[in-house]
């Protein structure tokens, strides 16, 4: 079982969370092109070691999380919320 | 074998005997014995017969590595098989029985395969497939159909009931700082370092005894240690095993709870699962000790060593009188001075022949001696021996028992969990834990060690290790190294018969010989994790935990490799088997998954509502009046909403309450119409895409003020768009300021539908003149009071086709709504009306819902490509219009009529051309009902070209999976009231 440690919740079991997918993507503005569009959507890399992944902490706060994990170990290296807003409240708090 | 109990000997309760039967015969053991040890001290030696040969088998150990005295255990819808004997405990009125033998394990007419074993060899199975040579080769096999049921029959173990299981289960949790796996010497030790030094402990041991080993041992008291580990403030949890080891030190536990209880008191549960989330993890596993392989290894009377020792100081029981111990190592001698003080007759054959021994008793060591061959096919009656150096036979013993130690395995199957390859150490003939990264520490003899004092010392290692990793102390400490014998042991793993067709067994539970490892590796199956697969070596109940260096020793002596080049096969959990029912837990019957229920359940019910489940949620499906079937019920429900007026609970849509400044811009970005321009005091149909330009989901928004709005969502697909919208504000528009919330569970919901809806709703309200076609227009939105001054929000919209509202209450509440809704439709003849009319209602007009909106679907798919706005972009603009989505040729939402007025279909027929009737078609029929409009069936689905392509051609319907072909019209899919005049009146 993958422990997640929610900056908000604390340490909980993985199964409280859903997986969302690669954070590292950067999706165009809604007016972009097809291609772009593309590009964000169905290219994938398949990463072997830590990624950049998101996890929305589904039964717990609802917040949506940047996790670092390592697909082989599964170590988590960092984990900090999406929001920047959150983002700047939880490094306050530390 | 002469097996008995002695008088001075064991730790069990004199005072009490407890009766048992075996095979239906009834016996006597004595409290704190084992079924093992009970069947021994009652001189049984045949408790099985094995996998394939069906040749008889006993006792060959006393603990979890067991792979010959499988048994079942109870009877009827309590019938638990493949147990073993040696890790029962024997409880009052326990009922016993052997398996895969008929009539009984003693005389069991499958005993003739041992003499046709050569067509059972390796492989035998998978050659079957392969069809009877040189008829059938590389056709496939008809015969193997015939003979398939036959094998399974003939092969296997004990039977499951087929009974509901009548036991209840139940999943437990737990934290602690270290979790110690074995109660051993090493394990106690370092349980009492970490809680002297403040740490939360939880201690574990599968066995109902404290002591692990040491439980082999005459002195020792387990009621001592138990009491020590106690008093620190450890938890000790006995009869649990930690069957594995997960992700960031998550431990999984089976506990046993009630396995050793007679069953008619039973109120607890039979066994609890536990996730246990430690901080750091200390294994003491202990090791496991191996038998050797040679011919007849495996009749009853065999036994490993240190079993015999075990059977003796635990249970009093001496399991031979003339004993022959055969060893390539010193563990055996402590063992065989004990069996002989206890006057049996003990030989020692020690394959080495440069050691020395000290011994107090007088027994016989014979160094530089080996077994060859035991005589005897139900116990045996003598054992034929060979010098070490030359094998052949050079003498025969007479004996009843022989005892073996080849070695002992670590058992280092938990971190094995964890992905830790073990490493082979030479000195010890054994694989040893390799070192991790994890928090994870193993100690005592699953690290090789096999001195107790080396134990104790590592158990503090281990303790101070975790101490440090925690970040408590930063202490040095040591390991001992591996080892502890005076002599070195000499690796013995097979001694070779000469004659052939040998049964050397290096596998006892599923019959794998030396001869099969031999035979795989002339084939070709060489990687172990093929030689494993081919002759199913270290599968099954005990996995291997007794056979498996044997046979990897066989591969690498074939390959002329080392055993670390030939590699080793991964463990992974469970490290003994874990019922199904303990995986379940609770989580059973109507316990399997959520029920939701709305809050106007039970007044649904009341009111003659049949449910039926949607997702999670109960819903009214129809309400029958007297003797009405569902489709009279429907058809008369449907015909009165469109007469008059119906009532229906909607509570279970999604409802997602949209607030903040930016709401209208968010809206707007998210659903592909246009909602920039709604006003205050009005509500829109919306339909959300996905960012790859699919149909996501469908619903209302309502604008309660400028910055407030209440949107619902298909009851499917709620918890998918509070999700994604949370995705959208948290990760990708982190600008807006919005904020979403789920009030799904805080309003319940009824339409009112039908051409006296308003009037209905009109007495319903405490101000009437807010409901007038002109101050309420289609789609617009009030917030009001309902008699009784009860808060409301109300919407004019209709998915039924009909002037229709949806009312919305807080959902304590909606009894007081429903009754008050119902109490003024009855004045005018209106009904209540469940999913089923709702859904015939809606296909009439065309609307969809999920078996339409099936994640493959555009909303050009779906027909409602004009609602999408060309003057913004939205989430999924730019790739709805993606080549293959833009194709003239999609299928489209189109409605079906049978051509034949009278037929009828289902959901699911394939629609093909007349002169094509095959494969998948050119479109599907998604959802049918009978119009009681209309008169007659129809249906909504897609085809290819959509409705003006076939608009006056006949197509056909498939229904294959239900034996059906009809003729088809394809219509537009708005059937009734195209125009929607009805909606706006």
């Amino acid at each position: 079982m993958i422990r997640i440690n929610c900056p908000y919740c604390g340490e909980r079991d993985h199964s409280e969370f859903t997986y969302g997918g690669d954070a590292t993507i950067k999706y165009p503005s809604l007016d972009s092109s097809e291609k772009e569009w593309t590009e964000a959507i169905f290219f994938r890399k398949n990463i072997k070691g830590f990624q950049l992944e998101t996890w929305h902490h589904s039964n717990g706060c609802r917040m949506w999380l940047e996790v670092e994990r390592s697909t082989v170990t599964h170590e988590i290296k960092s984990i900090k919320p999406c929001h920047p807003d959150l983002q700047k409240v939880v490094e306050n708090n530390k | 074998m002469t097996s008995k109990r002695l008088n001075n000997y064991g730790k069990i309760n004199r005072d009490k005997t407890i009766s048992f039967t075996w095979d239906n015969k009834k016996y006597n053991g004595l409290e704190g014995d084992s079924l093992a040890s009970a069947l021994l001290a009652n001189n049984i030696g045949v408790v099985g017969r094995s996998f394939k040969y069906h040749r008889p088998r006993g006792i060959f150990s006393s603990g979890v590595e067991e792979s010959g005295a499988l048994v079942t255990i109870g009877s009827k819808d309590r019938r638990d098989p493949n147990v073993r004997a040696t890790t029962q405990e024997l409880y009052d009125g326990l009922k016993a029985s052997g398996q895969n033998a008929f009539p009984n394990v003693n005389f069991d007419l499958g005993g003739i395969n041992n003499y046709i074993g050569r067509f059972f060899a390796a492989g035998f199975y998978y050659k079957t497939f392969m069809g009877i040579p040189p008829f059938e080769w590389g056709k496939g096999t008809s015969i193997w159909m015939l003979f398939e049921k036959l094998i399974r029959k003939a092969a296997g173990m004990g039977s499951a009931s087929r009974l509901p299981d009548p036991d209840s289960y139940e999943h437990a949790h737990d934290f602690c700082d270290v979790i110690v796996v074995g109660s051993g010497p090493s394990g106690v030790s370092a349980a009492i370092e970490a809680a002297e030094k403040k740490l939360d402990v939880i201690l574990v041991e599968q066995d109902s005894l404290v002591g692990g080993d040491q439980l082999s041992e005459s002195e020792f008291s387990t009621t001592n240690t138990l009491n020590q580990l106690q008093s620190l403030g450890i938890k000790v949890m006995t009869r649990t095993t930690a069957f594995g080891l997960y992700d960031n030190c998550v431990v999984g536990l089976l506990e046993r709870v009630t396995d050793h209880l007679s069953i008619s008191k039973n109120i607890l549960p039979r066994q609890r699962f536990w996730t246990i989330r430690a901080k750091h993890i200390i294994v003491g596993s202990g090791a496991l000790e191996r038998h050797i392989a040679f011919n007849n290894n495996d009749i009853p009377g065999v036994m490993t060593v240190n079993a015999s020792k075990h059977y003796l100081n635990r249970y009093g029981v001496l399991t031979g009188k003339d004993i022959v111990i055969a060893t390539n190592n010193d563990s055996v001698y402590e063992t065989a001075e004990q069996l002989s003080e206890a006057e049996a007759n003990v030989t020692v054959l020690d394959s080495r022949t440069d050691i020395e021994i000290e011994t107090k008793n007088k027994f016989e060591i014979r160094k530089g001696f080996v077994p060859y061959n035991i005589n005897g096919t139900k116990k045996i009656n003598s054992l034929d021996i060979s010098k070490s150096e030359n094998i052949k036979k050079f003498d025969t013993i007479n004996c009843d028992q022989v005892l073996l130690s080849g070695g002992w395995s670590p058992a280092v199957h938990l971190l094995s969990h964890r992905g830790v390859k073990p490493k082979w150490n030479h000195e010890n003939a054994c694989f040893i834990p390799n070192d991790t990264k994890e928090n994870i520490t193993m100690i005592g003899s699953s690290r090789g060690l096999w001195n107790k004092d080396d134990c104790v010392a590592s158990g503090v290692a281990g303790a101070t290790d975790a101490l440090n990793r925690l970040g408590i102390s930063k202490t040095n400490y040591f390991f001992p190294k591996p080892g502890g014998w005076k002599n070195p042991i000499k690796p013995l793993y097979e001694v070779k018969y000469k004659k052939s067709r040998s049964k050397s067994f290096v596998d006892y539970q599923h019959d794998v010989t030396a001869d099969d490892v031999r035979l795989a590796h002339r084939e070709g199956f060489i990687s172990v994790e093929h030689l494993k697969r081919y002759t199913t070596l270290g599968m099954a109940n005990d996995q291997g935990k007794m056979g498996n260096i044997i046979g990897l020793s066989l591969m690498a002596d074939l390959l002329n490799k080392e055993i670390p080049e030939v590699g080793t096969t991964v463990f992974r959990p469970p490290y003994t088997p874990v019922p199904v029912g303990a995986l379940s837990g609770r989580n059973v019957g109507k316990h399997f998954r959520p029920l939701r229920v709305t809050p106007m359940h039970q007044w649904n019910i009341d009111h003659g509502a049949k449910m039926i489940e949607v997702g999670l949620y109960q819903r009214p499906w129809y309400y029958p009046k007297k003797n009405e079937t569902l489709s009279d019920s429907y058809i008369r429900e449907a015909t009165v909403v469109r007469k008059t007026v119906g009532i229906c609970d909607v509570t279970s849509l999604g409802k997602i309450s949209v607030q903040g400044p930016d709401a209208t811009e968010f809206l707007n970005r998210i659903y592909s119409n246009a909602f920039a321009k709604l006003q205050v005091g009005k509500a829109r149909y919306g339909v959300m895409l996905r960012d790859d330009g699919i149909v996501m989901d469908d619903g209302t928004s309502w604008r309660l003020s400028e910055n407030e709005y209440f949107m619902t969502t298909s009851t499917a697909a709620a918890a998918k768009v509070m999700a994604w919208l949370e995705e959208l504000l948290q990760t990708r528009w982190t600008n807006l300021k919005v904020n979403v919330t789920s009030v799904s569970e805080q309003w319940a919901g009824a339409a009112v539908a039908g051409p006296k809806s308003r009037e209905v709703l009109n007495n319903c309200v405490e101000d009437p003149s807010l409901i007038t076609n002109e101050n309420f227009p289609f789609m617009g939105v009030i917030s009001t009071f309902l008699k009784g001054k009860i808060p409301c929000r109300i919407a004019r919209i209709s998915f039924s086709g009909e002037l229709a509202f949806e009312v919305y209450i807080k959902s304590d509440f909606a009894n007081t709504m429903m009754d008050l809704l119902w109490d003024n439709a009855q004045i005018y003849d209106g009904c209540l009306y469940g999913l089923e009319a709702l859904g015939a209602l809606r296909v009439e007009k065309g609307h969809v819902t999920g078996a339409e909106l099936d994640g493959r679907v555009t909303i050009d798919d779906a027909g409602l490509g004009k609602m999408a706005s060309i003057k913004k972009s939205y989430i999924g603009s730019a790739m709805r219009r993606r080549g293959v989505l833009n194709s003239e040729n999609r299928e489209t939402l189109v409605g079906f009529f049978p051509m034949d007025l009278k037929e009828t279909f289902n959901a699911g027929t394939i629609v093909c051309e007349k002169n094509n009737i095959s494969g998948q078609g050119i479109g599907r029929i998604t959802s049918v009902t009978h119009s009681p409009e209309l008169g007659h069936w129809i249906g909504i689905g897609f085809v290819e070209g959509g409705v003006n392509k076939w608009k006056d051609i006949t197509l056909v319907g498939a229904d294959p999976v239900r034996n059906k072909q009809m003729n088809l019209k394809v219509v537009s899919p708005h059937m009734v009231d195209p125009t929607g005049e009805r909606m706006y009146a």
